[in-house]
């Protein structure tokens, strides 16, 4: 007995640094598998705060580049209603009514937040927002700019959120060709932060550089329809029955402003529904 | 508390606000940020109790990990660099280490430069081993670790000429 507390005594020091080694490995363990419970991130009060501070300097030199994109999605939407309209007046013409309910224009509601800190050079990179659990933001949540697609909420505090970029070997989501339907999974597999790859898209799709990718909505995070990248580069596989495709995206993920939080309010019906039909 | 111990915490702080805020948002070349906060470590008193020192660089590490969401890769290549901080301080300084009077604004530059390179390099390559995790990627994390770690270098010993104490 006396000898085991001399030695534990005797070799303390090694003993701590093998236990705070092993708890710091688990730490690490924890953050590259996607969906554990995380203990160290960056959305709680004294990171998010400072964050914060620092952002807002930052935010600063960046007004001119935001109130170009506002203007932008201006224009966008201004262009977007006078369709709709135009549409509308078609249609009051004629017998046919088009269907739009009241309940499905209010599946997806948009939240905007301030990016107070970006990574886009790491092997798995986040970003943390200012809008959290008071906002009605909670994990699972799309997140997007003006320009496309930029990430899923991951942890959420009470005012801030951390997001799992585009660019993070954890991130999947489902996307499809936008003049033809057929559909593939997005991920991202290089260091390069404009370039995603598109894989799983069947050999008989038509393919040309250019092209536009968008969101599928096969999956309840992102409606079907946001813009996701062009195709830089496409290959097939080895099997020659799938394309892998690279795609340069719409977003510069380096230089993020302002985003929107989709919340799609039949989440939980859709969750329901599906875990519903997984016990029969 | 003594003055010396304040100095300490204040540097500490110092270097974590500089850290966070500025460096870690340098991306030159795409992704060289240099990782200055291991100054505070290499400037910890020589003589401190070496207990202390494994305990102050584990939490320095994981506060860093907290504004980086980056799990625990900064906790565990602080606690290797502690750890092997005696060894390399043995190797670089020799003789006048284990007397206890050595201070590091007085030792000759070689023996600084010794010093300060090996516990950058040893921090990095523990940190970007954990960053990447994947063995495939060896030469990936060997490119990162010497990049880095040479901008990291320049960056201490210019602090370290710049921040002299006042004889």
């Amino acid at each position: 007995m006396q000898q085991i507390i001399n030695f534990l005594i005797r070799n303390k020091n090694f003993l701590l640094f093998v236990l705070l080694f092993g708890l710091s490995l688990v730490f690490t363990i924890q953050s590259h598998s996607y969906h554990r419970s995380r203990f160290v991130n960056s959305a709680n009060f004294l990171s998010g705060g400072m964050y914060d501070a620092i952002g807002g300097v930052g935010d600063y030199f960046y007004l001119k580049t935001y109130n170009n994109a506002l203007m932008e999605e201006n224009a966008r939407f201004r262009e977007s209603i006078y369709l709709a309209n135009a549409e509308l007046d078609i249609d009051t013409d004629s017998t046919y009514t088009p269907f739009t309910s009241a309940d499905s224009t209010k599946q997806f509601e948009f939240i905007p937040a301030l990016v107070i800190n970006n990574n886009y050079s790491k092997s798995s990179n986040y970003i943390t927002i200012k809008a959290g659990k008071k906002d009605s933001v909670s994990g699972d949540m799309g997140v997007i700019t003006s320009n496309g697609l930029v990430g899923v909420i991951d942890k959420t505090s009470n005012s801030y959120s951390t997001v799992l970029s585009v660019l993070n070997g954890n991130f999947t989501t489902s996307a499809q060709l936008k003049k033809s339907s057929h559909y593939g999974t997005i991920s991202w597999g290089n260091r390069d932060p404009n370039l995603v790859t598109l894989k799983d898209i069947p050999s008989q799709a038509q393919l040309q550089v250019g092209d536009t990718i968008i969101t599928s909505g096969r999956s309840a995070i992102f409606p079907k329809g946001i813009r996701i990248g062009q195709i830089a580069d496409f290959q097939l596989d080895t099997s020659e029955n799938y394309y892998t495709i690279q795609v340069r995206l719409f977003n510069d993920m380096t230089n993020l402003g302002y985003v929107y939080v989709i919340k799609n309010n039949d989440l939980e019906e859709i969750k329901t529904l599906e875990t519903l039909s997984n016990e029969q | 508390m003594n003055s010396s111990v304040l100095q300490h915490i204040g540097r500490f702080l110092i270097l974590i606000i500089l850290q966070v805020a500025i460096l870690n948002n340098i991306n030159f070349l795409g992704y060289i940020n240099p990782q200055l906060y291991v100054l505070a470590l290499l400037l910890y008193p020589f003589s401190g109790n070496r207990t202390t020192f494994l305990l102050v660089s584990f939490l320095l590490g994981l506060t860093i990990d907290m504004f980086c969401n980056s799990g625990g890769i900064h906790a565990a290549a602080c606690l290797v660099l502690a750890y092997a901080r005696p060894l390399v301080l043995r190797f670089s300084f020799g003789i006048s280490y284990e007397y206890n009077t050595i201070r590091l604004s007085q030792v000759i530059f070689y023996e600084r430069f010794l010093y300060i390179s090996i516990l950058v390099l040893i921090h990095h390559l523990v940190l970007f081993s954990l960053e990447v995790f994947n063995v495939s990627d060896i030469l990936y994390i060997l490119q990162k670790t010497l990049f880095t770690g040479v901008f990291t270098i320049l960056l201490c010993l210019i602090t370290n000429l710049l921040f002299k104490p006042s004889k």
